[in-house]
């Protein structure tokens, strides 16, 4: 692991940042045991009530199964594997978002996702989705004065007429992801991860928020990236991890990794 | 993996962590902490809440007019069914009656919209909870926020009515300030009660509007508890006066209106009123804490 472990410090100085250790995520959905959904079955749910799960027709879906990995400071990670195989779930793990049924994540400071979609309001201006997205990201309201024009400008929403002063559900949707990854990529994170999708806007936008990832890769300590494109994983992950059903198939150097993936899906 | 040996290998992740420096990710902080990180996210939690209000009216051609309209129509409905169909006034006078009436109302809808905020407060932005870190009591705060910017609204309302009906601004309109914070701090505290009982049960949300209703009517909104209760046993009527939202919405119409005296609060009733706030506000903060690191999980 240490020869694709270009941007990092040398062996004997490896910190890591995020362990992981035998981990197991498991969502429970609630009345998805029969498919009916009657009221009959919701009723026989509550009353058998105490006892376990399965038979309260709360139905468990067991998303990351056991898995342990060490990230080290300065590593570029790849999460690759087919939908649904966990990426997205272990991410959010990581972040501390979702809460683990077993084992545990260890983490150097806050890891942040790359997103405040969540946060931002349709009905409200852009300019007050600036702020409002900013202090949700945990930024100060001086922190965000400071960079707003940035923002703005880096989004490219003003490029035709004074848009950000207009409700953003007057966007059109380009407009509006761009605006949501320019707030997002405005602050500084210690372990950084970024959920695909970021291939929004057009060619032009495109560029300029690659550009910034790396930028931002560099003001990161340890940088994981979920993506289906291969090529986008080649070109910023020197580490790649393949979750496949929720387990870990693989975990390697980029090249290794992605060689067998290929090989699997069949391109 | 040719790593090369090296002084770590052979150490447990435990170890391995804790030589580092790290710490488990999502773990709940202590309750201290929880504190200070809370108050680092005061702007967040303040913008929200004006968000959220802001955005409550913006797609209505009269816009933020709507944050007096919509309180002056349901005094208004409230006035007509109550005050001219049923005369449930019960010995008020006229003059008495449609403030006391009002007050009542809009006091009890703080507390009731607080409440059923509280509960929605989690489970209903599971996508902000699953996405960004902060404080999760950051939200069910907000949202009471959200509630008592909109009673400062219909507070206006709420002036003009009882200078309408003969009572004048006096030196006891004061005694509205430290009500209404007691208020907040219950109501708060409910909410964060209610946000966790509602991240674990989203049914509540169906199941609240019918226990707020009973409180509604068993609080006195619209008749005076002694009045209407006489010859019943007394037990009766000490309970319903003594609960909190009795006791809010009795200290702001002694406070606001002319004709309605301290002879129709119950005794002690400044102390009742802070030790629901202090109870409340400090139970719900800290059994909100308790399962922070839970919330999130679908």
């Amino acid at each position: 692991m240490a020869e694709q472990n270009t941007t990092g410090p040398d062996t004997e100085s490896r910190i890591p940042t995020v362990i992981a250790d035998e981990l197991h995520i498991v969502y429970r959905v609630n009345g998805a045991k029969t498919g009916k959904g009657s009221a009959t079955a919701a009723l026989s749910r509550i009353l058998k009530r105490g006892s376990d799960d399965a038979a309260r027709g709360v139905r468990k879906v067991h998303a990351v199964r056991g898995v342990s990995f060490i990230a080290y400071r300065g590593e570029a990670i790849g999460l690759i594997g087919s939908n649904g195989s966990g990426k997205s779930t272990l991410l959010r793990a990581i972040a501390g978002l979702l809460p683990a049924e077993k084992g545990k994540v260890y983490t150097d400071g806050q890891p942040s996702l790359l997103g405040v979609n969540a946060a931002l309001m349709n009905d409200l201006t852009g300019e007050r989705n600036v702020i409002l997205g900013g202090l949700a990201m945990g930024m100060s309201r001086e922190q965000i004065r400071e960079r707003y024009e940035e923002i703005v400008d880096f989004s490219g929403i003003n490029e035709k007429g004074d848009f950000i002063t207009l409700p953003m559900r007057t966007y059109s949707s380009g407009m509006a992801a761009r605006l949501r990854f320019s707030i997002a990529a405005a602050k500084d994170h210690d372990v950084l991860m970024i959920d695909e999708a970021l291939a929004t806007g057009d060619r032009k936008f495109q560029k300029r928020s690659e550009a910034r990832i790396r930028e931002l890769r560099k003001e990161a300590g340890t940088v994981f990236l979920v993506s289906h494109n291969n090529k986008s994983i080649r070109d910023t992950c020197d580490r790649v991890l393949w979750l496949e059903r929720g387990e870990l198939r693989m975990d390697g150097p980029t090249d290794e990794v992605l060689k067998e993936y290929e090989k699997f899906t069949g391109k | 993996m040719s790593a090369p040996p090296s002084p770590d290998d052979g150490l447990s992740a435990a170890n391995l962590a804790a030589k580092y420096g790290l710490a488990v990710s999502g773990a709940r902080p202590g309750l201290v902490e929880y504190v200070r990180q809370l108050w680092g996210r005061r702007h967040f939690i303040l913008a929200f809440s004006q968000a959220k209000l802001t955005a409550q009216y913006s797609q209505a051609k009269l816009g933020q007019l709507w944050q007096v309209a919509t309180p002056l129509l349901n005094a208004l409905v409230y006035f007509l069914i109550f005050g001219l169909i049923l005369g449930a006034d019960r010995g008020m006078s006229q003059e008495v009656y449609i403030p006391f009436l009002v007050t009542g109302v809009f006091v009890f809808t703080f507390t009731q919209s607080s409440v059923m905020a509280g509960v929605r407060a989690i489970s209903g932005n599971l996508g902000l909870v699953r996405a960004l870190h902060f404080p999760r009591a950051s939200l069910p705060i907000s949202f009471s926020l959200q509630q008592l910017q909109q009673l400062l609204f219909s507070m206006l309302v709420l002036f003009a009515v009882a200078v309408g009906f003969g009572s004048y601004p006096r030196l006891s309109w004061l005694l509205i300030l430290p009500v209404l914070v007691l208020q907040f701090l219950f109501n708060t505290g409910l909410a964060m009660i209610m946000a966790r009982a509602g991240a674990k049960t989203p049914d509540l949300a169906q199941l609240m509007p019918f226990v707020m209703r009973t409180w509604m009517y068993g609080s006195g909104v619209m008749f005076s508890i002694p009045i209407m209760l006489e010859g019943k046993p007394e037990w009766i009527a000490d309970v319903l006066q003594w609960n909190p939202a009795a006791i809010y919405m009795d200290l702001m119409r002694f406070a606001l209106i002319d004709g309605y005296g301290s002879e129709n609060l119950p005794p002690h009733v400044w102390a009742v009123a802070g030790a629901w706030a202090v109870l409340v506000a400090i139970g719900g903060f800290v059994y909100f804490w308790k399962a922070e690191e839970r919330y999130g999980r679908g």
